[in-house]
């Protein structure tokens, strides 16, 4: 297939009812305000050296309904979240809160890069997002630093309870 | 809102106890002298923005956590994290103002017996110090005025935006960090695009894009000639302390930029000796510093 015709919108890929579903997400509201004035790309500093990160072209894909073709989308997760985008658009919408939403979206569906599932999984063990080395907790003593607070995974998996990306996380544990 | 505003209860999170030590040791040292007290949290949870790409509903409930226990012990929260203390503030304001959601949070806190109530506020170290500490206490605990340093400073993205949800400082031309580098005495310089994102959170997604903008604000610094950045946020710190050497392997070029934890550059100003401030796990060599200083007469 040609790049042109990979590019090429096809009228079954179009699910006209995306952009709603979207805009009653906490974040989403706005979307349908966007104008495509450009406002987000040319002041997004990932822009500025990604070939491929547009935060205009996922609003516009969103508010199209390219549903599959957004959330398979590799460059969805680039924005990082500076929110410059949110700050300065004269329409008000909350950019990098939709991205945020298609994230979600994309997660629900088992789009999601590796390193968010280890932070995942480590704040349900310990309450951190990282595995803190048990060097780094000794040492805290001989810096003369309080002892590190615990976390309390029962209590976090409780309030938790049926939270879907933990059901996702669970899914893709059994499959391993 | 507790009105204590000389007892905090101290929110790590997970970046500092990871690999940012020096920040929170001279953190707690700067704040002892500024007379502020710490409390530790009695449990901890990551504040939640790590998992909100994948998850907001999971973000909230874990921010709300916290939110809940400060609650209980009854003391304002203080960040050394502009990524935690955004969080916290953000979902602090969501769930006072939207009451549907709040009942919903409060249903799975609930089960963990906590509950959120609003009574409480989360302040960055940063607001703390300009609104409860306040200019003049600094100013007063200044006692080697660091005259002899041209530095930059770098804010990170969290303690600014989204101003809808932060409201503190002007987002586009910040000036808090500015005064309180200036309140050591040393000049604050400006350069280009001072509000630039450092590019950590694209690190693992495309590290590529992450080290280019880090780049771009370490050459923008060489160009006003100063001696060091001071951050106020350990991803940030992480992204130019640990990859400045990277950076000028991979691009061909030199900065020798220091970068100083705030902290360490007003507890060396308050004359608390640098190897109480923990300037040895820095990665990019700080002696040429920390020689004008000690070696200046005033």
């Amino acid at each position: 297939m040609s790049e042109t015709e990979e590019k090429r919108i096809k009228a079954s890929e179009i699910d006209p009812k995306f952009k709603y579903e979207i805009a009653k997400m906490h974040g989403g509201e706005k979307l349908m305000r966007c104008f495509q004035c450009g406002t987000c790309t040319s002041d997004c500093p990932v822009a500025r050296f990604s070939e491929t990160y547009r935060p205009r072209q996922i609003i516009r894909m969103a508010q199209l309904g390219l549903r599959e073709r957004v959330l398979s989308s590799d460059t969805l997760w680039l924005c990082a979240a500076c929110f410059t985008c949110t700050d300065r658009c004269p329409q008000d919408v909350e950019v990098a809160s939709v991205i945020r939403v298609l994230r979600n979206l994309a997660a629900e569906k088992g789009y999601v890069p590796q390193v968010f599932k280890e932070q995942a999984t480590s704040i349900l063990e310990s309450g951190y997002a990282y595995k803190i080395p048990e060097l780094r907790i000794k040492k805290r003593e001989t810096s003369g630093l309080p002892p590190l607070p615990k976390g309390n995974p029962e209590s976090i998996r409780k309030s938790l309870g049926d939270v879907g990306f933990l059901k996702f996380l669970e899914c893709a544990g059994e499959k391993k | 809102m507790s009105e204590n505003k000389n007892k905090y209860l101290m929110f790590l999170g997970c970046a500092i106890p990871y690999r940012v030590s020096a920040y929170e040791i001279s953190a707690r040292k700067m704040l002892q002298k500024l007379g502020v007290e710490l409390v530790e949290m009695p449990e901890f949870n990551c504040c939640g923005l790590p998992l909100d790409p994948v998850s907001h509903e999971m973000m909230l409930i874990l921010a709300a956590r916290n939110l809940a226990l400060a609650e209980q012990k009854g003391l304002n929260i203080i960040t050394l994290c502009p990524g935690c203390a955004g969080t916290l503030k953000k979902v602090n304001k969501i769930l006072k103002e939207d009451k549907a959601l709040r009942e919903e949070i409060n249903k799975h806190l609930k089960e963990a017996g906590l509950e959120f109530k609003g009574t409480v506020d989360a302040k960055h170290l940063m607001q703390v110090l300009i609104e409860d500490v306040g200019l003049e206490r600094i100013k007063n605990s200044v006692v080697k005025p660091l005259t002899m340093l041209k530095v930059a400073e770098h804010n990170g993205c969290h303690i600014l935006r989204p101003k809808e949800y932060i409201g503190f400082d002007d987002p586009e031309d910040p000036k808090t960090l500015k005064t309180l580098i200036e309140a050591t005495g040393a000049t604050c310089l400006d350069y280009m695009d001072e509000t630039e994102c450092c590019g950590a959170p694209s690190v693992g997604v495309s590290d590529k894009v992450a080290l280019q903008l880090a780049r771009d604000k370490l050459n923008h610094i060489k160009m006003v000639d100063a001696e060091a950045m001071i951050t106020i946020c350990p991803f940030c710190h992480i992204m130019y302390d640990t990859n400045e050497l990277r950076i000028e392997k991979m691009f061909n070029e030199t900065y020798g930029i220091p970068i100083l934890h705030y902290p360490q550059l007003l507890g060396l100003a308050m004359g608390i000796k640098p190897e109480e401030l923990a300037f040895n796990e820095l990665r990019v060599d700080v002696s040429k510093i920390l020689k004008k200083v000690t070696e200046s007469e005033n």
